[in-house]
């Protein structure tokens, strides 16, 4: 379709007031009060425990282990090695699958990162198998551990992310930094981070027969249940994954890893159900991170301060044996009107876990550069910061010109500045003081995230009482899908949520999708909204040729569901409940299914993001360079807010995440050997309450058409986006220190006093 | 696990009896120990419970007005005791400024004294570590060191001692009791951890099966409760060890200093008593001049093991602060976030 051809406005029907209202989590009294049961929660009978016992050298092979020491300690039943590694049907050097990784499951004595599983140890209580896997005191024959760019392997990829050009270019960009009067030019660096969710990976395991359950946190339940069954030459239909809540996710449930594998084979291998649990240090390296970066930026920008050219280079670290890198670089892409737009990304190898997608991958770190950079710029041309993004504000998508389904991002800025108190903030550093002294500085940063969608499927159930069941295999992580996903089912259904039974977090209902992407409430929610929709067109159709109905006939009007009965359109007076529809035509029950479908015609016309401005205030110690966050605003537009209690709480989070990534994050590892050396939440800094800035979420209206029939954008990523860089700018206007390595450190800001 | 026996005394004399026996180790709070089992760090034949003694979790004032601390009373106890917090409040706001509000309800105070440091090379069984291991080396010399020693260190061992509470301890003359297989004895808490030289495990001057059965601090160290601060520079508002920290008591004649009492924590391997910059300070005026020559002369000998030069300057930058808040008096209230040098919101009444 030309963009000369407007898109259709579809006229998707509203009714029903369940989405939009602020309802709590209705999984929220079980989770305070402990009876939410999380994977490594169930203990069935004949529960045998694994350890993995992992590497602590990050390259080389394992020469020996001390098998016979571990089966001497009372309660080990058994060592797997890759001695005597049961066979896997699926060769795990081989990607399985989109989101298939090569992972690490004993196949050979190699070891290719620190913490890597080098054998499994299989016993009858926990401490036995820890205590097992200690004996073992592998012997290794070592080999110098690429740790960073000195001696890491650069390459050129095939892909970044989940499957993005390494290379995208719009324009002319040597003709763009010709017309330039200024050339910003900075570099940046970002550290590993680990998602740390709170509750570890985990898994329990139990065989029947050629049968598979596993009790597990997963992301992605139907998508995982087939690469599972791969792994074991099993149809997928006889694996059931069982995940009803996890305790976080962001990113890391998503995609299979060695050490759950293991535990599954050694489940079948040993006939007895098998739990793993992976320790907080075991979960640095094979269940996922966000890989460093390196990050290069170049603004181009004429006399009026507007972008020439914008060349983001980001080299992104991976493994030796896998291929995902951050992609970084492609946060420039779409932020903001610029006539030449290069984004270029290289990998370098590196003897670490293969890192992941990890919340808002590539954005984070990208934006976080982006938003330092455009800070950078916005001084060099004289220009307030917010102005500056203004003046280059993105009218239509950078690079492709189509329009927005939506973009409220001026309100946003508009909305955000005006809470904050923007208006006034001094263009130079070290202006402002507090009552006592401190340093105080104001950045702000633009934060995007695209709408991707995943396939998901639905079903719903209208029951002869007029109640309904709902089903599909969704993931709730903490987000609130439990919620959500219920109150449009509800919608659609019309009928109050309390009068939905909603099935979810199991494999064998519906396939969700992916609870990733900051996708999973607009796809699984489409397929539950479509299949409210389905059932309810079944149910007006039984009613429609009733004569015996109200609504005979009615069939050309149309009917509109709420309150638990169909009225005419026409006459809402006329009206007949689900309840007396279904005994009248003597049904016990009546299904509906529905999937995720959008307009691909509009797909295709319009972009479409999630816009919002965040701005940050920070106070520094002149003396100490200490840094606290003392206030945060973020302004946001997500099309339509299914619960803005819960919008609301996934932008808190987002906004937190950021504090973290600004000021504290970083995995730290020994240049020499490659083991991280803080791999524990003592040493691997987040923010504790006291870190946590005042917080201002604001919910900005937005009414898309286009993006999906329900409107629904994306809120779960995007918290982060534009966080980094406005504390990183708020830092540098409180003391005029332009740190470009995050996390910023005390020594970067000890220099002046 | 490993397994290990597990006995638990009647007496002090049984524990040490116990505890003399080689491999084994006390335990009370386990705060520490039982991480360092778990990691593997170390790993006792035998752990000689402590914590139901009797009689060794009393505060206690004695009669010439110094207060005795039995060894088992718990963190949060102690800096809650609202007499401690009159006349000793610095070291009230140095047990609040650490570890988090559940471990301080089950850290004891002997734990705080004899706890192991938190370089991550003693605690990764992988790579050389003398303080662990005797003999094998020190892989923090040419590592991760940013938060390492910048006085007192060798080049066997360069780890920092992590306490809080020890560093205004040390600067109130705090002593320890300890009885052992010879009896009972005193030894100053600023002698306790011996420097490492090339014998860094050697941690403390205990004799084998010796325990900490109490600490006294003298009534002459009230006499700064008036002007006395325990500042922390750390990278989390809680839940994190210092990066430095000082302590900072001053006994004032008008505006000269009669007393000067300065420590500094998270710069060497014990807490460091700045002795040669109280003598700097005493008998002159309260000055920032005079506070900026101390700090000066309190870090003339500090040198970077690595790359921590920044810590260097950064301890005389919090030692001139903590000097600052003292001179301006000890506050009122409790700060909102104790330890903290960000002033408190005004209002907030927060423990972090």
């Amino acid at each position: 379709m030309s963009l000369e051809t407007p898109a259709p406005l579809t006229p998707y029907p509203r009714h029903g007031s369940n989405s939009g209202q602020p309802i709590s989590r209705r999984d929220g009294e079980l989770k305070v009060t402990g009876q939410a049961t999380y994977a490594a929660d169930n203990h069935p009978p004949g529960l045998l425990y694994a350890v993995t016992a992992v590497s602590s050298i990050a390259r080389g092979r394992v020469a020996a282990l001390d098998v016979a020491a571990a089966k001497a300690h009372p309660g080990v039943v058994e060592v797997i090695t890759p001695a005597n590694r049961p066979p896997l049907s699926h060769d795990p050097d081989v990607k399985l699958g989109m989101f298939g990784f090569r992972i690490e499951v004993l196949q050979d004595d190699k070891v290719r990162y620190a913490n890597q599983p080098i054998a499994l140890v299989l016993a009858e209580s926990l401490e036995a198998a820890v205590e097992g896997a200690a004996l073992l005191r592998p012997r290794y024959e070592v080999e110098p551990a690429r740790t960073g760019l000195g001696n890491g392997d650069r390459y050129a990829p095939a892909a970044v992310g989940v499957g993005a050009p390494p290379r995208t270019a719009f324009g002319d960009l040597d003709a763009g930094f010709a017309a330039a009067d200024q050339v910003i030019e900075a570099e940046f660096t970002t550290p590993a981070q680990f998602h740390n969710a709170m509750e570890p990976h985990a898994v329990v395991a139990q065989w029947d027969g050629d049968h598979l359950t596993l009790d597990m946190p997963n992301q992605a339940l139907v998508m995982s249940r087939e690469a599972y069954a791969a792994y074991f030459g099993v149809p997928g239909e006889n694996v059931l994954i069982r995940s009803p809540f996890l305790g976080g996710g962001f990113g890391s449930k998503a995609i299979l890893n060695g050490p759950q594998i293991l535990a599954i084979l050694a489940a079948r291998h040993m006939r007895r159900p098998v739990k793993l649990v992976l320790s907080r240090a075991q979960m640095y390296g094979p269940v996922g991170h966000r890989g460093r970066t390196w990050q290069t930026l170049r603004l181009g920008v004429d006399g009026e301060g507007r972008l020439t050219a914008m060349h983001h280079h980001s080299l992104a670290a991976t493994s030796s044996f896998e291929d995902f890198l951050e992609p970084a670089a492609n946060a420039s892409l779409h932020a903001y009107a610029s006539p030449a737009i290069l984004s270029q990304t290289e990998g370098l190898r590196l003897d670490i876990g293969t890192p992941g997608p990890m919340r808002a991958p590539g954005e984070a770190s990208g934006s976080a550069a982006l938003e330092v950079a455009m800070d950078e710029a916005a001084l060099a041309c004289g220009m307030d910061p917010l102005a500056f993004r203004l003046k280059n504000f993105a009218e239509t998508e950078p690079g492709t010109g189509r329009p927005y389904s939506s973009n409220a991002l001026r309100e946003c800025y508009a909305e955000g500045a005006k809470a904050f108190g923007w208006a006034g903030r001094p263009l130079q550093p070290r202006q402002m003081r507090d009552k006592d002294g401190l340093l105080v500085g104001w950045g702000m940063g633009t934060a995007l995230f695209p709408c991707p969608h995943f396939p998901a499927e639905a079903r719903a159930t209208l029951r002869a009482d007029g109640t309904a069941l709902v089903e599909t295999a969704g993931v709730d992580m903490g987000q609130g899908a439990w919620t959500a996903l219920a109150q449009i089912a509800a919608e659609a259904l019309g009928l109050d949520p309390e009068q939905v039974e909603f099935r979810s977090g199991v494999s064998d209902l519906p396939d969700a999708g992916v609870a990733g992407g900051s996708g999973h409430t607009a796809s699984a929610g489409l397929a539950l909204h479509n299949a409210g929709q389905n059932v309810i067109a079944r149910l007006a159709e039984l009613a429609g040729a009733d004569p015996a109905s109200p609504l005979f006939g009615a069939g050309n009007i149309g009917v509109v569901a709420k309150g638990g009965r169909l009225h005419r359109r026409d006459d809402e007076g006329r009206s007949e409940s689900y309840a007396d529809i279904l005994a009248r035509t003597g049904q016990t029950e009546l299904v509906g299914t529905g999937r995720m479908a959008r307009d691909e015609e509009a797909v295709q016309a319009w972009a479409m993001y999630s816009h919002g401005a965040v701005f940050a205030e920070v106070k520094v110690d002149p003396d100490l360079g200490m840094v606290r966050a003392t206030r945060l605003v973020g302004a946001f537009a997500a099309g339509r807010i299914i619960n803005p209690k819960l919008v609301r709480s996934q932008y808190y989070g987002g906004m937190i995440w950021g504090v973290s990534f600004a000021l504290q994050e970083a995995a730290i590892a020994d240049p020499r050997t490659g083991r991280i050396m803080n791999a524990d939440l003592a040493e691997y800094r987040i923010p504790v309450n006291a870190d946590v800035p005042s917080l201002e979420a604001i919910l900005v209206p937005e009414d898309d058409r286009y993006v999906n029939p329900l409107g629904v954008k994306g809120v779960g990523e995007i918290g982060i986006t534009g966080t980094v860089g406005a504390i990183a700018n708020a830092v540098w206007h409180a003391t005029g220190v332009r740190v470009r390595r995050f996390p910023i450190q005390i020594e970067d800001l000890l220099g002046g006093g | 696990m490993n397994r290990f026996d597990y006995i638990r005394p009647a007496s002090v004399a049984e524990a040490v009896a116990a505890a003399t026996q080689p491999g084994s180790a006390y335990l009370a709070g386990g705060t520490n120990l039982v991480d360092l089992m778990k990691g593997g760090a170390l790993r006792p034949d035998c752990l000689v419970d402590i914590s139901r003694l009797p009689g060794l979790d009393r505060i206690e004032w004695l009669a010439d007005g110094g207060l005795r601390i039995g060894a088992l009373v718990r963190n949060a106890d102690l800096a809650h005791d609202a007499l401690v917090q009159a006349r000793f409040p610095a070291v009230s706001e140095a047990l609040l400024s650490g570890a988090s509000a559940q471990l301080r309800n089950v850290a004891t105070l002997g734990g705080n004294l004899l706890q192991q440091t938190r370089c991550p090379y003693f605690y990764d069984t992988a790579s050389a570590c003398n303080r662990r291991a005797p003999g094998s080396g020190c892989d923090a010399l040419q590592g991760e060191n940013r938060s390492h020693a910048v006085l007192g260190w060798s080049d066997h061992c360069i780890a920092t001692h992590p306490s809080d509470l020890c560093v205004p301890l040390v600067a109130l003359d705090a002593v320890i009791e300890v009885q052992g297989p010879q009896g009972s004895r005193g030894i100053p808490l600023e002698t306790l951890h011996p420097l490492p030289g090339d014998t860094p495990h050697l941690e403390t001057m205990l004799s084998p099966g010796e325990l900490i059965t109490a600490v006294r601090i003298p009534a002459e160290a009230i006499a700064v409760a008036g002007h006395a601060r325990y500042l922390k520079v750390r990278e989390r508002t809680s839940f994190a060890f210092a990066l430095v920290s000082a302590a900072a008591g001053l006994e004032l004649d008008g505006g000269v200093i009669r007393k000067a009492r300065l420590a500094l924590g998270g710069v060497a391997a014990r807490p460091w008593r700045a002795r040669v910059a109280e003598a700097a300070l005493e008998g002159g005026p309260a000055t920032a001049e005079a506070f900026a020559r101390a700090a000066e002369a309190a870090l003339a000998d500090a040198r970077p093991s690595g790359d921590n030069a920044f810590k260097i300057e950064l301890a005389r930058r919090i030692l001139i602060r903590a000097l600052q808040e003292a001179l301006a008096g000890t506050p009122e209230q409790r700060p909102a976030l104790p330890a903290s040098p960000f002033a408190p919101p005004s209002g907030a009444r927060h423990v972090a």
